[in-house]
């Protein structure tokens, strides 16, 4: 029975944490002191949720708990200063003490205050991997034993990052609050960036042997999923919901029974998941009616929504693809947008239309050393007809690979040019 | 992990009885919730049974039943579909829903079949030690 109670709290203090984080942090305008004192009030709850059972509003008790646990801080506190500086006055009469601040602070709405602890989670000041590693703390919950996991990288790496991070914050000593005007669209990128980069390293798991590491692919989901409930007239950020949710959507039908990386036009469209297709494709509906057609992330989902009407690869609108690609390279200039141009282009307009786009490419050498580009080119090259030369582009693309499933699709593709 | 959550009907449900304008706004209230939190994918209110139909199986036979059908407290008038980080945390949420009905009633919690259920069990690697050792105990 303790057990369960126990268990019940933990889950509690989970779905409560972050909103917990928030309203603290806004009080204290320190990330680290917020974390503290929200565990603080998880300890208090253990014991004492037990005795008395669950509050009717958990939330607010822990809020109460962590709020009396901040105040008896500042009290300590100002006794130390006022005893260092033998002030004979009374600081209470002195105006706006902190506990009045704290007091005046809870009676805030709240509604801002998550919101407010992205934006400053993925403050511009901090590397993206220490945004990306407190997001995953802060906003996700995960333990720095999870997030360690996650970026296959060590647990004292990831804690250090964090502490660092949150010591860079409370330097800095930023508004915490929602950015506006000018300063909005900077630092919504900045947060954009962060959920993307999660997702994209459980998508592409650039390291290592896993294809898909699906639990980091669903965290960044879960972000975009809360920061659209919280920012509900950004187009961007339904732009990027849809990318991950669409994306996602193939992530079963991505990997074979053998590990091994199936790509789109190989892909069983029957295990896509229909459900996050629907909900990509109204995230890109909301997006285009907020006015963000012409977004990055909009485009890019846009492009992938493409991919997701269709009912087979033949059924592709790649005209679509190719002029939306027009568009994205005038918007995000980046010569991986170039190569995947020159694929749908390919495919719009056949291989040699492809070939030529890639020649532009090639010569400004900066995917030199890309394996997707050897790949492409080798792709045009057998749908040209000239299988030979196919064959040495896939071979190159596999030697560039880094992931070992990938690799082997690539021999695969080699082999089949003989 | 995905769960879908089902909100089990009542004889008020059966009946077509709508729900009141405060439990459509507790509802919508809880709903909101859902969705800051990320967890709210998909969900939607389904009419009585009086307006459903049962195919029965036996073998190659296929027989349709019409609808209103008896057991009512076994019938589904609702579901969300939500992602969770586990079954405990499906469970509080559950919790904080509003009574969706007139009189007591029952949400049921029960997750989805993910990729992570087949994945141990299929992996090449098992698949060929399996195969070894059966090769291994007809050698014997």
């Amino acid at each position: 029975m303790a057990a369960d109670i126990n268990g019940t709290i933990a889950t509690v203090f989970r779905i409560e944490r972050a909103r917990l984080i928030a309203g603290l942090t806004r009080m204290l305008r320190d990330v680290g002191l917020a974390e503290d004192l929200a565990q603080d009030a998880l300890v208090t709850a253990l014991a004492e949720w037990p005795k008395s059972g669950l509050p009717d509003k958990p939330g607010a008790w822990l809020m109460a708990a962590a709020k009396r646990r901040a105040i008896d801080g500042f009290r300590r506190d100002k006794m130390m200063a006022r005893k260092h500086a033998e002030i004979g006055r009374d600081l209470d009469e002195a105006g706006e003490s902190p506990a009045d601040a704290i007091e005046a602070a809870l009676d805030d709405d709240v509604g801002d205050e998550l919101l407010s602890l992205i934006f400053t989670a993925c403050h511009p000041v901090l590397s993206p991997e220490a945004r990306a590693a407190l997001t995953l703390r802060l906003i996700g919950g995960l333990t720095t034993d999870e997030i360690s996991r996650a970026f296959l990288t060590s647990e004292a790496t990831i804690a250090q990052r964090i502490v660092r991070a949150k010591a860079t914050l409370r330097d800095a000593k930023l508004a915490y609050e929602v950015p506006h005007g000018a300063e909005r669209a900077p630092r919504l990128a900045s947060v954009l960036e962060v959920i993307y980069l999660i997702f994209n390293e459980g998508y592409a798991a650039t390291a290592g042997d896993d294809l898909i590491r699906s639990d980091l692919c669903a965290e960044a989901q879960r972000l975009g999923r809360i920061l659209a409930g919280v920012a509900p007239d950004e187009p961007e950020v339904f732009g990027l919901l849809a990318l991950m949710e669409i994306q996602a959507s193939r992530l079963k039908a991505r990997v074979g029974p053998g590990g091994e990386a199936i790509a789109l036009p190989q892909q069983n469209r029957a295990r896509w998941d229909q459900m996050l297709i629907r909900r990509g494709l109204a995230a890109l509906e909301r997006a285009i009616a907020l006015g963000g057609e012409d977004g990055p992330y909009a485009l890019q989902a846009a492009l992938a929504a493409c991919h997701a009407r269709a009912r087979s690869l033949e059924d592709t609108d790649w005209r679509k693809m190719a002029s939306l690609y027009d568009t994205l390279r005038a918007v995000m200039p980046s010569p991986v947008v170039d190569l995947n141009r020159a694929v749908a282009h390919s495919m719009a307009f056949g291989p040699e239309v492809g070939l030529a786009l890639l020649a532009e490419i090639e010569k400004a050498a900066v995917l030199r050393n890309y394996a997707p580009l050897p790949a492409a080119k080798g792709d045009f090259l057998l749908r040209a007809g000239r299988a030979a030369e196919a064959k040495v582009q896939f071979e190159q693309a596999a030697a560039l690979s880094h992931n070992a499933s990938e690799r082997a699709f690539l021999l695969g593709r080699a082999a089949a040019c003989d | 992990m995905r769960v879908m959550v089902f909100v089990k009907a009542t004889e008020d449900s059966e009946a077509g009885r709508m729900p009141t304008a405060e439990l459509f706004e507790a509802m919508g209230k809880f709903n909101e919730e859902l969705v800051k939190a990320g967890v709210m994918l998909t969900g939607d209110g389904l009419k009585p049974s009086s307006q459903g139909k049962r195919v029965a199986f036996d073998g190659p036979k296929r027989s349709v039943i019409d609808g209103p059908f008896a057991e009512t407290r076994e019938l589904v008038a609702g579901y969300w579909i939500w992602e969770v980080k586990d079954m405990a945390e499906a469970v509080e949420w559950v919790k904080r829903c509003p009574n969706p009905m007139f009189g007591p009633s029952e949400i049921e919690i029960r997750p989805f079949y993910e990729m992570s259920d087949f994945g141990d069990v299929v992996t090449p690697e098992i698949l060929e030690r399996d195969e070894r050792l059966r090769g291994q105990l007809k050698d014997r």
